[in-house]
């Protein structure tokens, strides 16, 4: 029996095409759905970033620790969950801070203000006598309501101690008139005075209400009557069943992204990607033929896969984050290169294309290998020290290289050994991008 | 553009003393350019507040000026960017407060319908992303000599090293040059410099490896000489190649990528470039005279022992 050696294997080229197709088909039904699930970072899609330290009360000597940070934050969750937003990050950071991220929001004023507020609630007299406080109410039990007579919005809690509140009452209903207020104030500070605080515009003041007290009320439901709206009291009575924050928050590093500007950078730098990834593909090609035309089949590969990774890990894309992808596309086709290259060397040196392409592949997976480990490296790094941005940055970079290796080193030698393998490349080094001259004869 | 060693007249070992002599003479005067002038710090690094306030039509500084005045407040500097100049990005050193800037973004989005993107940094902040990257590129440096004393030798290692430190230097000499500003994503763009440097040099060394052990016998430094010239001018088509698509992306995120990118890609412009050259010109020359002088030391205990023995 004679085989026909030199034959072509045309079956391989059909499984070369089966997986183009089908690969093609997946990217083509799920990428954008892909796409559209990734979460945006708040540099894209607009939203605000606050670093705070957190340092004690006031005139209190407690120590910050693990245990009042995790408080802290836990505080922080249930106040931003009256602001109904979808996904935010609290984390802590180093010893003392705390990192809050809220994406997508859009009243960032009022968010703000609503996180930093202490939300200590005390009943004073007008001489700023400490009456009660906000350990006096009962926990969780603060909600909005409206009062029965002109359906205003007020916030009602209920007090622990009936008899303690009937006191209070008595004491203050007993004073002249003018006298006999029971000051409500958020957030009281050592140095506060009712006498210059009440002088404030309403926004700025402490002061939440102060009602006069006429009679003594034997009751433990209490009603703070202020200029509230439905929203503003809802907020209110947010505040404090999440309990008062047991720490002092500063303001130390901040970013905000207006909606549209975040818009903008995004569409920026996908254009950007667009015609940086299209100049790739095009000198690939030019320079590296058929080749090259692998090479573009799986750098395609290579941004879906990483697309898919991304999604999969629940990562955010930031600025910075597009920029490694792209980057990350440069990497991947330096493994092509780096093989490509071999490859034709070992063509020139007068081999057969299925032996070349053996050896090219063998010998340059070493070089791919210790190129992309030494990357790995000083990405992980970044990874443990850099801060949030930095941070995104090292994740995409870390993604791209290891999804560059599955689709540039693995992807791109199964689907050129379907072709060469099929005996149809024989003797054809121009497709491989190398002269018929500069082959060394055997 | 076929790079065959027998056919090419390139020689980069023959030049080598030039190239020591034009990195060390930029990178001196570097040094002294950044000791006198100084890197241009981003808001990033000091006290303060920058803003960006997008308009949707063109803008002058003069209007953008008015209106911040006319909010009561005087911002340090004002620039235009964008294609048709509709962003402006104001600065304020010391930072606003949260009310402040909270009034501010209010005040421009009743002007121009957008709400205005503010960074506000205190110094400690900056301090210590900035010591960061530095730890980071030290821890990153030992472990990359680690690495490569394992998989080649330490000599490689240490070369790879000194091309390292000549790229990252060479990034903060040019943008004391420029004067461009010192922001996060420059930090990144060093760190990725340094990834890439490595990259590029270990390709190099690795063929130089290879090649090494195909020789029979490595006397002296032209028998060295020869091997280096030999790898690189073998690893030419891929070092060009890679930098230029690296280039492409690089330079794309440049000129479209917008505001937020433009330090970071132009920092890895600059980088790959100089990644390329120093992995070229720098690395394996260094190594080339580093090895040299070791095997000259062993030819010198060997010929000391032998009279005895």
């Amino acid at each position: 029996m004679v085989k026909r050696r030199k034959g072509v294997k045309k079956s391989l080229i059909a499984v070369f095409f089966a997986i183009v197709i089908g690969f093609g088909a997946l990217i083509a039904w799920n990428a954008l759905d892909q796409a559209e699930d990734i979460s945006l970072g708040l540099d894209l899609q607009g939203g605000f970033e606050v670093l705070y330290e957190v340092t004690p009360v006031n005139g209190e000597d407690t120590e910050i620790n693990r245990e009042l940070l995790s408080d802290t934050v836990s505080a922080l969750n249930a106040r931003i969950d009256v602001l109904g937003v979808s996904e935010p990050s609290i984390t802590i950071e180093g010893d003392d801070r705390v990192r809050v991220q809220l994406a997508g929001i859009e009243d960032q004023a009022s968010a703000r203000e609503l996180l930093s507020t202490q939300a200590r609630l005390s009943f004073r007299d007008i001489n700023d006598e400490l009456m009660m406080d906000g350990s006096d109410l009962v926990e969780g039990g603060a909600r909005q309501n409206f009062t029965a007579d002109t359906n205003e919005p007020v916030v009602q809690v209920t007090v622990e101690d009936a008899n303690k509140f009937r006191e209070i009452t008595q004491d203050i209903s007993n004073r002249p008139l003018g006298e006999n207020l029971l000051v409500i104030w958020l957030d009281y500070e050592e140095g506060d005075s009712y006498a210059t605080e009440s002088m404030k515009p309403e926004e700025e003041s402490k002061i939440i209400s102060a009602p006069r007290v006429r009679k003594t009320i034997p009751s433990r439901d209490v009603e703070i009557s202020g200029n509230f709206t439905v929203q503003s009291a809802n907020e209110l009575a947010g505040i404090l069943n999440a309990g008062a924050l047991p720490v002092e928050l500063e303001e130390i590093d901040s970013t905000s992204v207006g909606a549209s500007l975040g818009e903008r950078a995004m569409e920026q730098a996908i254009n950007a990607g667009i015609v940086g990834i299209a100049l790739i593909f095009a000198y690939m090609l030019f320079y590296y033929r058929f080749m090259g035309g692998i090479a573009v089949l799986t750098l395609t590969a290579y941004i879906y896969v990483v697309l898919v990774i991304f999604n999969w890990l629940n990562a955010v894309l930031t600025l910075p984050g597009i920029a490694a992808l792209i980057l990350g596309v440069g990497m991947a086709v330096d493994a092509n290169i780096i093989t490509y290259e071999r490859i034709k060397e070992e063509l020139r040196s007068g081999k057969s294309a299925i032996s070349a392409f053996k050896a090219g592949s063998r010998r340059s997976l070493s070089t791919i290998l210790d190129a992309n480990i030494t990357t790995i490296i000083a990405a992980s790094v970044m990874y443990v020290y850099g801060t949030s941005a930095v941070q995104g940055f090292a994740v995409m970079l870390i993604v791209s290289i290891l999804t560059s290796f599955l689709t540039a080193v693995f992807g791109s030698r199964l689907l050129l050994g379907l072709w060469v393998n099929s005996r149809i490349l024989n003797k054809k080094p121009r497709l491989f991008g190398v002269k018929e001259r500069d082959i060394n004869e055997l | 553009m076929n790079f065959e060693h027998e056919e090419s007249k390139l020689d980069f070992v023959k030049h080598r003393k030039k190239f020591f002599l034009i990195s060390g003479i930029f990178l001196l005067g570097g040094i002294i350019l950044l000791a006198t002038l100084g890197l241009n710090l981003g808001i990033d690094f000091r006290a303060g507040t920058t803003m960006d306030v997008l308009a949707n039509e063109t803008i002058t500084t003069e209007e953008i000026q008015s209106h911040f005045e006319d909010a009561g407040y005087e911002p340090e500097d004002i620039r235009l960017a964008g294609e048709d100049s509709t962003t402006a990005r104001a600065k304020f050193v010391g930072g606003l407060t949260q009310k402040e800037t909270l009034e501010l973004q209010g005040f421009f989005e009743d002007i121009y319908g957008n709400t205005p993107s503010v960074s506000t940094v205190t110094p400690m902040v900056g301090e210590e992303l900035a010591r960061n990257a530095i730890i980071s590129v030290l821890i990153a440096s030992v472990g990359i000599i680690l690495y490569i004393t394992v998989r080649f030798q330490f000599l490689y290692g240490l070369s790879a090293i000194i091309a390292l430190f000549h790229d990252a230097l060479f990034i903060l000499v040019v943008f004391s040059m420029t004067q461009m500003e010192v922001n996060i994503p420059f930090i990144a763009a060093v760190l990725t410099i340094v990834g890439y440097s490595i990259n590029d040099t270990i390709v190099t060394f690795d063929r130089i490896r290879e090649n090494m052990s195909l020789e029979k016998r490595v006397k002296d430094f032209d028998d060295l000489a020869r091997i280096v010239n030999k790898s690189l001018i073998q690893t030419l088509a891929r070092s060009i190649n890679t930098v230029l698509t690296v280039v492409f992306a690089a330079a794309a995120l440049f000129v479209l990528g917008g505001e937020g990118l433009r330090t970071f890609s132009f920092a890895l412009v600059v980088g790959l470039v100089a990644g390329t050259y120093s992995s070229l010109f720098i690395a394996a020359q260094v190594w080339l005279v580093l090895k040299s002088k070791q095997l000259k030391k062993q030819k010198q205990k060997k010929m000391e022992l032998e009279p005895e023995g």
